[in-house]
């Protein structure tokens, strides 16, 4: 599961086991709060290239929450089982920052207003892959 | 250029306008004989004003253009169509057909035949007009099918008339004009499979007009590049192989002649230097003209701006505006950018006829040294282009040499990137930044802090350091040679040439009104034709609109620009203003080229700025760390 929210609204959001969506969705959302002390905590630091969590919320549904915070304060969670051992901590690094390039991308393009929601094909495409690989 | 003895037409013709000696063509006269014949059956001397009104009609020029024509040939003033002024009527729909406003001189050159659609009782060729696709009837005859690919591999000569496969095909439809208007070859969205015959029909048009094409890529222009409904996919299967020669193709996604030379021409208002880049915010207001929905637009500039950059190029911008075209007559956008609207295939296609253009419009366009010296290094090293054109002529894509002028054509565009001046161009060079960003903050810290003290001289980034010192060494070198590519390339071109300028003067206008009227979706094809008449009228409207954008785009550039686009509006040779502008330029882009090593400066420190945060959050962390071990080891020293 994914999403990418700013100013803790979402703008894109993709579950790759589609049952169980709206747990997810509030998952996140839950979530981004904690992204967001971790980022106040950080004090000067402007960019936080990962955030690391392991057990977050709901232990027992044995959830990973990963956050990832851009230089704009775009935030990206991503949502994973803990049954899915072998995702480590790289590769959830190596996954935000094809996120992180993917978005830049949208961003070049004119016709993308920041906040508006992310409707762009290669995106989605690149996220599919990237979750397909993983799930 | 006589007239022949088509019944005293000639002394009639030349009574008929007032002393205007018609000069009418062998085919012309046979053909305008034999409308004649149809539309007033011997031995009247007058064609019924019914057929002829008919046969007007079929023309599908709009009623307005009808009016003025029959208006300007004299039936109007006679009141009946004698043979004078049926001829003229004739010769004024070719013309209006043909792109050029509706008058007297204009029937005075050269024009291809008036095109009709079929009539019921028509067995000759019929050639729709580009005016309007929509009423283009869905009738895909097989014969006229392979009379098409047949005739497809003829158009490899590209010079012979091929008048006998004229009288044979029965095809009801349209084909696109030489002078087509590129919503106009969009205007068949819905008649695709009309245009099998277009294509066929169009090589006859060509051939016969072949003499108005004054450059050979006119024959490209016989390539509408539309196809799509399945009964033509065999078809253009079948095409292929025979065209293997050829590269054409119904490929909906490959740009022809015409379109291509009205995209650069629409590029060119954006941004006079067609080898700079329009950003991505001139771009956006210029295609949210189109009037597609946004989220449409964005899919089609994901497609196009392949190296996103935030910025298009030239084959970039002539894809997203392709693929826009596409779109406003119903084709859905594709996944992935199709072959044909890559990059590099469209660079190494387009660099003929922008040389062809650069040639024509050398003079009068780059007043501007710095466009000056970019089409001169655009043609030193593309010199090997005319190889690869005409390599691609013969249909063998040579992706090696493509590619290897697109490399080099790459280079220089990325080089001349850091010569506009856009405040939006730097967005991209910052964006460009952050990615190398992340991966210099990958490297070791010894090279952040190396970079840290050199922050005035940008030469650590090796791009665009070296890029931009060279870059003013081209220009010094590139005015060497001016004279001597400038000599070098105008000979070959003459020939080809001389009916150019004159034609893309009287196209320039009408584009420049067609542009905003592509905006229109319903019956743009009749807003297109009438568009050709009007463009006289039209054309002062249009200019201001045109001038808005421009001046909207320059908003961002520097003001020299500005009396640059204002030369190249204006097509006459304007050799006196540039030498002074020569100075005035000097001076104005040595101030650019100070402003953008200031602005890449700031973002090389911006960056170093972020990094050097990241070891101060390190060192902290480490700080802290040292300091509980600390606190854990002085309880011990205490007890």
């Amino acid at each position: 599961c994914d999403l990418l929210c700013s100013q803790n609204y979402p703008l894109y959001i993709r579950s790759v086991p589609t049952e169980n969506e709206l747990k997810f969705h509030y998952t996140v959302h839950t979530s981004l709060d904690v992204v967001d002390e971790k980022i106040s905590a950080m004090g000067k630091a402007l960019v936080d290239q990962r955030e690391l969590y392991l057990g977050l919320l709901y232990p027992t549904e044995d959830y990973k929450v990963y956050g990832y915070v851009t230089n704009s304060k775009v935030k990206f969670v991503m949502v994973v089982d803990s049954s899915n051992t072998a995702l480590r901590d790289n590769e959830i690094r190596s996954m935000f920052r094809k996120l992180h390039n993917s978005y830049t991308d949208i961003m070049c393009n004119p016709f993308y207003n920041p906040g508006d929601r992310i409707h762009s094909r290669a995106f989605d495409t690149m996220v599919n892959s990237m979750m397909m690989q993983v799930c | 250029m006589e007239q022949g003895p088509a019944g005293g037409s000639g002394p009639a013709a030349a009574t008929g306008t007032g002393g205007l000696l018609l000069p009418l063509s062998e085919t012309e006269q046979q053909r305008y004989s034999e409308l004649f014949s149809r539309c007033c059956p011997p031995p009247e001397a007058a064609a019924g004003g019914s057929s002829v009104g008919e046969l007007f009609r079929a023309s599908q020029l709009p009623p307005d253009t009808l009016h003025q024509i029959t208006e300007i040939c004299g039936a109007k003033r006679v009141g009946y169509f004698g043979p004078a002024q049926f001829y003229i009527a004739l010769k004024l729909i070719a013309a209006a057909q043909s792109g050029f406003p509706v008058r007297i001189e204009s029937i005075k050159n050269e024009l291809p035949l008036p095109r009709f659609m079929a009539l019921k009782n028509d067995t000759e060729v019929r050639y729709g007009t580009p005016a309007e696709f929509h009423g283009v009837k869905f009738q895909v005859p097989h014969a006229t099918l392979e009379k098409n690919s047949y005739k497809r591999t003829d158009e490899g000569d590209k010079q012979e008339p091929k008048s006998p496969p004229m009288s044979p095909i029965c095809s009801p439809p349209a084909s696109p004009s030489t002078y087509q208007r590129i919503p106009l070859s969009y205007g068949y969205g819905k008649a695709r499979s009309g245009l099998e015959q277009q294509h066929g029909a169009s090589y006859e048009v060509r051939h016969s007009t072949h003499q108005q094409d004054g450059p050979s890529s006119g024959n490209y222009g016989a390539k509408s590049s539309l196809t799509c409904s399945t009964p033509n996919r065999s078809l253009s299967v079948e095409r292929e192989q025979q065209d293997s020669s050829t590269q054409y193709s119904d490929d909906p996604w490959r740009i022809t002649e015409e379109q291509r030379d009205y995209y650069i021409n629409q590029f060119r208002s954006l941004q006079p230097n067609l080898n700079a880049f329009i950003s991505g915010s001139v771009a956006k207001n210029f295609f949210t003209k189109s009037k597609l929905p946004i989220l449409e637009l964005s899919h089609i500039w994901e497609l196009s701006d392949v190296d996103c950059d935030g910025a298009l190029t030239l084959p970039e911008f002539c894809a997203a505006f392709h693929l826009v075209v596409a779109r406003k007559n119903g084709y859905q956008l594709p996944e992935t950018l199709p072959e044909t609207l890559l990059p590099e295939y469209l660079q190494a296609a387009c660099l003929k006829p922008c040389c062809a253009l650069f040639d024509s419009y050398s003079e009068p366009l780059t007043s501007s040294q710095q466009t000056r010296d970019l089409s001169r290094a655009e043609k030193s090293s593309a010199e090997e282009v005319p190889d690869n054109s005409a390599l691609l002529q013969d249909g063998k894509k040579d992706d090696k040499q493509a590619v290897k002028v697109s490399t080099t054509l790459k280079t220089i565009p990325k080089e001349f990137q850091h010569l506009t001046v856009k405040a939006a161009a730097q967005e991209p060079n910052a964006l460009r930044a952050r990615p190398r960003s992340r991966s210099y903050s990958s490297t070791s810290i010894e090279d952040a802090m190396k970079k840290g003290e050199e922050p005035p001289t940008p030469p650590p980034r090796p791009q665009k350091s070296h890029s931009r010192a060279s870059s003013l060494d081209l220009n010094k070198i590139f005015q060497q040679n001016t004279q001597a590519v400038r000599s070098g390339w105008l000979p070959p071109p003459p020939p080809a040439l001389p009916p150019r300028p004159s034609v893309s003067q009287t196209e320039q206008p009408s584009e420049v009104e067609l542009h905003p009227q592509m905006n229109r979706p319903p019956s743009q094809a009749e807003e297109n034709s009438s568009a050709k008449k009007e463009v006289v009228p039209a054309q002062p409207p249009s200019k201001p609109a045109r001038r808005k954008l421009r001046t909207e785009a320059q908003g961002l550039e520097t003001p020299e620009l500005s009396p640059t686009l204002n030369v190249t509006s204006s097509l006459p040779a304007v050799k006196p203003h540039l030498p002074v502008q020569k100075q005035s330029s000097k001076q104005k882009r040595a101030i650019q080229t100070a402003i953008r090593k200031n602005k890449e400066a700031n973002a090389v420190l911006a960056r170093l700025n972020s990094e050097l945060q990241q070891q101060l959050k390190e060192v902290h962390k480490e700080r802290i760390a040292l300091e509980t071990q600390l606190e854990q080891l002085r309880p011990v020293t205490v007890l």
